[in-house]
């Protein structure tokens, strides 16, 4: 059985209890699988080239759970469902076909309380404040919690040798950047192991999605990861709409596509600054982060807002764009390309900067193939797949946006290729204005039935962001998991920064910039 | 190079002028004088994230930029608590952040001041209180001003250095709460 062998059966049995056609995606699928299955579709999905997206698990409120897991191919998404009944809650790990899948396997432990067959026993987003019989996914009185919680004794994995040693970073971290901790096994200066710890800014989103109506749930999506916000509130109305069979006026899809856009060219010329900065190259972050602050302010004056939270609420846009605002928004894109392109050359002419930039933190293609790495940071190591390129949704459907791959894998490459996505996000953010549909930026939605499920996958800047969600009773969200590239994009970072430098890491760190509320949840 | 001194040329320094003009330059420069009437001639911040969706953090970093210019009025931001003078906390602040921004708190010398950031930092935001939060900052240390916002803009979080620094009586909302 190969990959594509999945996807037919997927669609010869949609319409039965074992199969269906996810409502609002193009070409994607669930299929309910045996354990057998389960296990051999994953190690299809892995020699046939897919990726896995995401993994995640509900527990029913009869007792009953569901674990499913979602892999992209060229062709399209499929969605495994795998049903645990009550005596035998676990499930084949795939950890062993997608490295990936580890975290998000102990994750699930965590929070429902299903375990895998996967080999590392340790928490993940628990630490030592909730006690282990405590399921936040599962159980509905939460226990008294001691505050502050105890200490926390992490089981790091020792590096043993003569002359290595360890460096202990975070969770506080030196900049004004998110927490997590760092434990590196050094020699002399060279790294020989990273190990990461995460899930210190888990806030229980997923818990609390299911306290919120599912027509107010797009708020706490916009909140999952603020840098991705237009991403994560577009994934959740989109799956919303998608259930519900909602119509959306054409005019306020093509917004927030402009939205998106918008949201990408920010992060980037943001990174772009930081990583000339980490490169020991000052200029690069005061002229950078001028020009994201112009279009910070030219996107206030457009939508009211810095930064776009809750600009993508069900059913449209909470705002239309007035002409004075789309006349600002292109105006301050012309002139940041124009001097975007002359940043480009100093920093391709700088030695020091490409000193510091080539080389440094390299994940070849075939390693990027094997962790499944994600979005902009796979692009860089030859992992030639966008969204909005290879399984595009309205309206990039009618934008044709071009795709930027390098094979090098290093910070360069990573420069690089948000160095190419600016030039293409102003051209999109340009055509999108000058082409926006008449009409009406939004149209009401109806909450979905009880028991209905959706799905919403959009390529935020740092790669697709997945949000599946689930309707419960009376308008309320059964279950609802927000999805961050920076899941399969972590463990990549452990072994990017093998071999090189301590002082490399904060550079390589920031070629990445991966999120951590994200992650966290 | 020459690119480089040409480009530093043609950006010019686009720090906001006019402070007749410009209430935020305006109370920059009230901010200024202050820092130097109660600290001497710097303030030291340390920023911490205990929970945030990194909205905030996105908006404080601005502050860095050649618009703010904030190292201009003599605001730095440190990386370690023991060099602050002022902690800068955003939130909600998550059980698993609890003991690190206590630890922090603890390492911070005194006299010190704490400004929340953001509506999660004033109040647990959208997320509140859970089995993953403690909510807002003030429920876990002495907090001076929380500065409201989804995320606040870059010159609000800076009339929140100011207030903080200016001693005023705090309104009810940053109101100073044990833990």
């Amino acid at each position: 059985m190969v990959l594509q062998w999945w996807f037919d059966q997927a669609a010869r049995r949609a319409g039965t209890s074992g199969a269906a056609a996810i409502a609002g995606i193009a070409n994607a699928w669930e299929l309910a699988v045996t354990r057998e299955e389960w296990r051999q579709a994953t190690e299809n999905m892995a020699s046939g080239g897919g990726r896995l997206i995401a993994l995640w698990a509900s527990n029913g409120e009869s007792g009953e759970s569901t674990v499913r897991a979602a892999f992209l191919a060229d062709t399209g998404l499929l969605v495994l469902r795998l049903p645990l009944d009550r005596s035998d809650p676990c499930y084949p790990g795939i950890e062993h076909a997608f490295p990936a899948a580890m975290r998000m396997q102990r994750a699930i432990a965590d929070l429902c309380g299903l375990r895998s067959t996967g080999v590392d026993p340790r928490p993940w987003l628990r630490h030592v404040a909730w006690p282990a019989s405590f399921q936040p996914l599962r159980d509905a009185v939460v226990p008294v919690l001691a505050s502050p919680p105890a200490i926390d004794d992490y089981a790091f994995v020792p590096v043993e040798g003569e002359g290595v040693h360890e460096i202990a970073v975070g969770p506080v971290h030196a900049g004004i950047i998110e927490p997590g901790h760092f434990r590196f096994s050094i020699v002399g200066e060279k790294v020989l192991r990273l190990e990461q710890r995460l899930g210190y800014t888990h806030k229980g989103i997923e818990r609390r999605f299911s306290e919120l109506p599912l027509l107010e749930g797009h708020r706490l999506a916009a909140r999952v990861c603020g840098d991705s916000t237009v991403a994560f509130s577009w994934a959740y109305c989109q799956a919303l709409e998608g259930m519900s069979a909602a119509r959306v006026p054409p005019r306020a899809l093509w917004l927030r596509a402009l939205a998106l856009e918008l949201e990408r060219l920010a992060n980037h010329l943001g990174d772009l600054g930081a990583l000339g900065n980490d490169a020991g190259f000052a200029v690069g972050l005061a002229q950078f982060s001028r020009l994201k602050e112009q279009l910070l302010r030219a996107t206030e004056q457009a939508f009211g807002q810095r930064y776009l939270f809750d600009l993508v609420v069900p059913g449209g846009t909470r705002v239309d764009l007035s002409i004075s605002g789309a006349t600002g928004i292109v105006d301050c894109i012309h002139s940041i390309a124009a001097e975007v392109a002359t940043l480009r050359t100093i920093y391709d002419e700088h030695a020091g900067v490409r000193d510091r930039f080539v080389g440094a933190g390299i994940v070849t293609p075939t390693l990027a193939a094997k962790l499944g790495v994600m979005g902009l940071a796979g692009r860089a190591s030859g992992q030639g797949f966008d969204l909005r390129c290879d399984l595009p949704w309205a309206p990039y459907t009618d934008l044709a946006p071009k795709k930027f791959v390098r094979t090098e894998g290093d910070v360069a490459a990573r420069v690089a290729v948000r160095f190419d996505e600016v030039t293409e996000s102003i051209r999109l953010i340009t055509h999108v204005v000058q082409q926006l549909p008449d009409g009406g930026h939004h149209w009401p939605v109806a909450a979905p039935q009880s028991g209905d499920w959706g799905l919403g996958l959009i390529e935020g800047w740092r790669g697709p962001v997945l949000l599946a969600l689930e309707a419960g009773d009376a308008g309320s969200i059964r279950r609802c998991h927000p999805h961050d590239p920076s899941w399969q994009n972590w463990p990549v970072l452990e072994h990017a920064i093998i071999d090189n430098i301590v002082p490399d890491f904060p550079l390589i760190n920031k070629s990445f910039n991966l999120s951590y509320s994200g992650h966290d949840l | 190079m020459w690119k480089t001194l040409r480009q530093i040329q043609r950006a010019g320094i686009p720090t906001e002028p006019a402070p007749s003009v410009d209430e935020t330059l305006r109370v920059a420069e009230a901010l200024q004088a202050r820092i130097a009437e109660v600290l001497g001639r710097a303030l030291c911040i340390r920023a911490i994230d205990a929970g945030s969706c990194n909205g905030c953090e996105l908006e404080i970093q601005a502050l860095g930029n050649p618009l703010y210019n904030i190292e201009a009025l003599g605001i730095r931001f440190v990386a370690s608590p023991r060099h602050a003078d002022l902690l800068m906390v955003t939130g909600p602040v998550s059980r698993n952040m609890e003991v690190a921004l206590r630890r922090t708190y603890e390492a911070t010398p005194d006299p010190k001041l704490v400004v929340a950031i953001g509506d999660c930092g004033c109040s647990g935001g959208i997320f509140g209180e859970g089995y993953a939060t403690r909510g807002r900052v003030s429920n876990v240390i002495p907090v001076d001003v929380a500065v409201p916002g989804c995320p606040p803009s870059p010159r609000q979080i800076l009339a929140g250095i100011l207030t903080a620094i200016s001693g005023a009586a705090p309104a009810a909302s940053t109101s100073r709460n044990a833990p």
